[in-house]
Order: structure tokens, then sequence, then C-alpha cells
């Protein structure tokens, strides 16, 4: 069971603010959906590796060579707010 | 009340791929802040990750020297957290199934070895860089963000700051040995994080720990757990608790700053990376990697021991540093007097390299030009002395040892004809002293040939000028 404390907690990490009523909308919905996997948790699944991916049998992987960059102010551009070539963000310490 | 310290490591080694992990951006330090950036490395959306496979034969190369197994499934998975210098929201990282295994790790403190265990090895991505201003904001750079690292974790099986000290030591060598990190500690290509617990002596059981970051020299890191250490003891003598938390060491201060404590800080719900495969690391593929170790410090030091009957502290700081290794094999071949080659790299090469603060590359005296000055010595071209004198000069202006022994008219004299017309003069000069050598003084032979060495500039030969002494009151 998913309670509301639960829910604030997942809202914080993800620096959510939720309204009363969406943290009762939030917690009734997560738990239905873990409540589907519960009902997936009880198939038998003993003898079957764990998988987070569906099967493939190669592995791709990247040559070492360099490829280009996106200009600098193309990389910036999107940025909120720009000062001395960088990204500002809100000030941080440590 | 008596207590014993216990410490553990994690490594962060920047691997010297040309690219960083999951994109072809190049991974260089000191590039113009913001250039190498693309839409994987900005996590701009719709962008997807592809592995380097030069990155993965480094960790499995890694993991091979220190023993690891190495797993032939592993998996990456999102390390999710808010903090401005990862624009993706989480870092790539690997949780639950690492690329390495267990391994070790055997460390040498004081003539005593002993086995540090490494719990894992692991790959990541490296994050972004903040440059903290006097103004009102952060400022970001993506160069770094995406760069590969490998997190070298260790056991908790070190007892004191020493030997913390040797085991970073001996990974930092074998990262050298290997070519796959620069290990600059101050540039970061080599960042260190200690766990650092305190248990009454005896006690099974471990203390809370606290993490130190920011240990970015040998030297500091000494100075952090010490301090650290005291700093928990003092707690405990008092009867106080130890708070599980995470310190920065200020070097100007010499004092370890909490961090501001993030609320959540350690919730980063990992979960398998969705945008990356498992990773599978192919039985050829570590027969590859296996073959193609190097001979690792350890074992070339009982190599030089054996082989050229060196002791054991010329060999430790030959093969402290691979590039002096290789110097010293490669002046072998030219000289074959391993005693002498290893006191002149050990006394005169690492002497201008200290003085002029470079390292080796930056040495003009190549294998082959020491080893001529060498055997320049051995066949009385030069006295050892005055060698050193050339061994100066043929750094300075980057030239032969022949070329800079005339240059500097060091060629030493043997010609006995010029010899005996020096001794003569030196003779005729001293009277006395010539009637109390007759009268048996025999100490004053050391006198005669200081005066004719005086007289030759240095350059006559001694052994030939006693010779000649000896013949002419023989
Ligand atoms: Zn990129």
């Amino acid at each position: 069971m998913i309670d509301k404390k639960d829910v604030l907690h997942i809202a914080a990490l993800a620096r959510l603010t939720l309204s009363e009523e969406e943290v009762e909308g939030m917690t009734k919905q997560l738990d239905s959906i873990l409540g589907y996997i519960d009902l997936l948790n009880s198939a038998d699944t003993s003898g079957v590796e764990a998988s987070a991916h569906m099967k493939y049998d190669h592995n791709p992987l990247r040559e070492d060579a360099t490829k280009e960059s996106l200009p600098h102010d193309e990389l910036l551009r999107n940025g909120p707010s720009v000062r001395k070539g960088h990204f500002a963000v809100p000030k941080v310490i440590g | 009340m008596e207590y014993e310290i216990v410490i553990g490591l994690e490594i962060h080694a920047q691997l010297l791929t040309k690219t960083k992990l999951f994109c072809g951006c190049a991974s260089k330090f000191g590039d113009p802040p913001n250039t190498n950036g693309c839409p994987v490395c900005l996590g701009l959306p719709g962008a997807l990750p592809v592995l380097s496979g030069l990155a993965v034969e480094m960790a499995v190369r890694m993991g091979l020297a220190v023993g690891c197994s190495i797993n032939n499934k592993s998996v990456f998975a999102r390390k999710n957290y808010f903090y401005p210098d990862l624009p993706k929201g989480y870092q790539i990282s690997q949780y639950e199934l690492p690329v390495c295994g267990p391994g070790f790790l055997v460390i040498n403190v004081g003539g005593v070895e002993k086995k540090v265990g490494i719990t894992r090895i692991h790959l990541e991505e490296d994050a972004g860089k903040l440059v903290h201003d006097q103004d009102v904001d952060s400022l970001f750079d993506v160069n770094r963000c995406g760069t590969p690292l490998i997190e070298i974790v260790s056991d908790p099986d070190m007892r004191s700051p020493q030997e913390a000290l040797a085991y970073l030591a001996g990974i930092k060598q074998i990262l050298e040995y290997l070519k796959i990190c620069d290990c600059n500690m101050e540039e970061g290509s080599l960042r260190c994080d200690a766990n650092i617990s305190l248990r009454p002596k005896g006690q099974e059981t471990y203390g809370t720990k606290t993490e130190i970051k920011n240990m970015n020299s040998f030297r500091f890191m000494e100075k952090a757990l010490e301090y650290e250490a005291r700093r928990q003891e003092e707690v405990l003598d008092s009867g106080g608790k130890i708070i599980q938390q995470t310190y920065l060491w200020d070097p100007s201060n010499n004092k370890a700053l909490p961090m501001r404590s993030k609320e959540d800080a350690h919730d980063y719900r990992y979960f398998p990376e969705p945008d990356l495969l498992p990773l599978t690391v192919e039985q050829a593929l570590i027969e590859k990697a296996r073959a193609s170790l190097p001979e690792l410090p350890q074992v070339r030091k009982s190599r030089f021991i054996n082989e050229f009957v060196l002791p054991d502290t010329t060999a430790d700081v030959l093969t402290s540093d691979r590039h002096i290794a290789d110097f010293f094999e490669a002046t072998l071949n030219f000289f074959n007097d391993a005693r002498q080659v290893a006191n002149w790299i050990m006394g005169d090469i690492l002497r201008i390299m200290n003085e002029q603060k470079i390292t080796l590359d930056a040495i003009t005296v190549t294998p082959a030009r020491l080893g001529k000055l060498l055997s320049l010595i051995s066949d009385g071209t030069v006295s050892a002395k005055a060698a050193k004198k050339v061994l100066d000069t043929m750094q300075s202006e980057n030239k032969e040892p022949d070329t800079v022994i005339d240059q500097l008219g060091l060629r030493q004299v043997s010609d006995t004809g010029a010899l005996e017309i020096a001794l003569r003069k030196v003779l005729d000069e001293h009277p006395a002293e010539v009637e109390r050598f007759r009268g048996g003084d025999k100490k004053l032979t050391g006198f005669f040939v200081g005066q004719v060495m005086k007289l030759t500039k240095g350059t006559g030969n001694p052994k030939e000028i006693n010779t000649l002494l000896q013949k002419l009151f023989g």
C-alpha cells in the first residue's frame, strides 16, 4: 500500500509541488499501478532470468573516434540564462 | 580509549579515450568552456547514448590487473539526482552489476605486506564542471560531462592513513602502467574519496563512518585522514556520537568542512538504464585484454631485484614510474652495468627532473646518450666527477656527450707524457713536501695528485698520475 507520505516524498525528490487534490489523486493512481505490478509479481518466474530489456544478441559499441560537437553558440542556445560562455544556473555551493 | 582506524577508498579514474563514454564529443581537459557538447551529453530530448568499446576494454584491463573477476554481463543504471552539473538529471553508472567483481591489491607499508580487497570496478560518466565565482549564479561547463570514468571501490581494509596512501599509490601506478589514465590529481583525472570510521581495538563491528571528498593530492589526503581520525577520536572520547556525513577537505585551512546536508541526498532511485542494453563482455575480449597487459609494477620490481641484482629501494624508485623503468631498461642496451645506470638515473636524471620541475619527456638525454656517457667514463675519456657537469650541459643544450666533453674541455688526460710534465712541475714547486714524501709520509700522495689535477684543470686521470708518482719515486 502506498500512502500520502510516500507520494510527498517522491514528489519532493522529483522537485514537484502537488496540491492537496493532486496528492489524493496520485496516491490512488500510484496505488492501483503498484497493485497491477503485484499482480504481475504473482506470476511464477522461477527459472527465468531477471531482465530489464528485450533480448538482443549483439552489443552495439562505438569506435573511439571523435565527432564534431555542436558549435558553441548552438550548444548554449537552449540555456535559460547564459553568461561568460557558460550556462548560468542558480547558485550552488559544494 | 584505544581505537582502530578503518578506511575504504573510492577512486575515480578518468579514462584516456579520445571520446566521451556515450557520445563522440572530445574528452579532453583544458578546452574552452562549452565547446565539447552534443545532444547526448547535453541531455537533449530524443538523444540516445552509445557506449564506447575502448572504455569497456580499459575497464576490463584494470580489472584483470588487480585480479578482479570480469562479469560477462553487466548493467548500466540511472542514478537520479538534481544538481546543475548534470543536464540529464541523472548520471549513467553501474549499480547492482558492475563490469568487474572482487579483486585485490598488495600494499607494503614499512616492510609489511598486506592484501587490500577491491570490492568492484564500474564504468560511469563524469558530471560537468561548475564554476562558483563571486556572482549571484553558478556557471556550468558541459565539456567534462559524459567523460568516461572507472570507479574503483576498495573494501574497508586499510587501518591507517599510511596504508590508504600506499593503496592509492599502488592503484595510480597500475593505471599509469596500463596507460589508461594520466592520473593528474590536480586536474582531477584521478580523484579519491575516503570512508573513515573508528572502532575500539578488538571490536568486530564497524563504527559509524564519514566520507571525505576533495583530497586532490597525496599530501592533502594524508592530512585529511589524520584530521578526521583525530576529530572522531575526540568526539568518541567525550562520549559523543559520530554522525554519518560527507565532508569536503579544505586545504587552505587544514579542515574538513561538512557539506550542506541535502535532504534525501542518498535516495538516488537507481534503476536499469532503459536506453542501454546490458553490456556483454565476451570471453574473447577478456583473453585479448589479458594478453595485452604489460608487466605490472610489482612484478617488474621483483624482476629488477633478481635480474639486475638491485637493492629493494632502488628497484622501488625505478619501477614507481613506468617511464623511468622504461628509460632504465633502454639505457642498459647501450651500457650494460645495471648498478651504474641505476645510480646515474636515481642520482642525476631524477635530480635534473626535480630541480627543473620537468617530467621525463622533457629530458633531452636519451638512453643512448646516457649509455654513451657512461661508457666514456668507464674507458677513462672523462672522469665520473666531470661527467656530472657534462650531463647537465647535455640536458640544457640537447647535445651528444662527446661534443659536450670537448666543448667544456673535460677530456681526461691519460697521456702520460703530458701528465709527467705536469707532475714534475708540481714536484719542483713543492720541495719540502717532496722531502717528507721521500721520508715515508705516503699520505702526501693525495696532495700531489690533487695539485696535478688542479694544474690540468681537473682533466688529469688520477689513476695515471698515481702510477707516475710511484714510478718517479720507485
Ligand atoms: Zn556529446
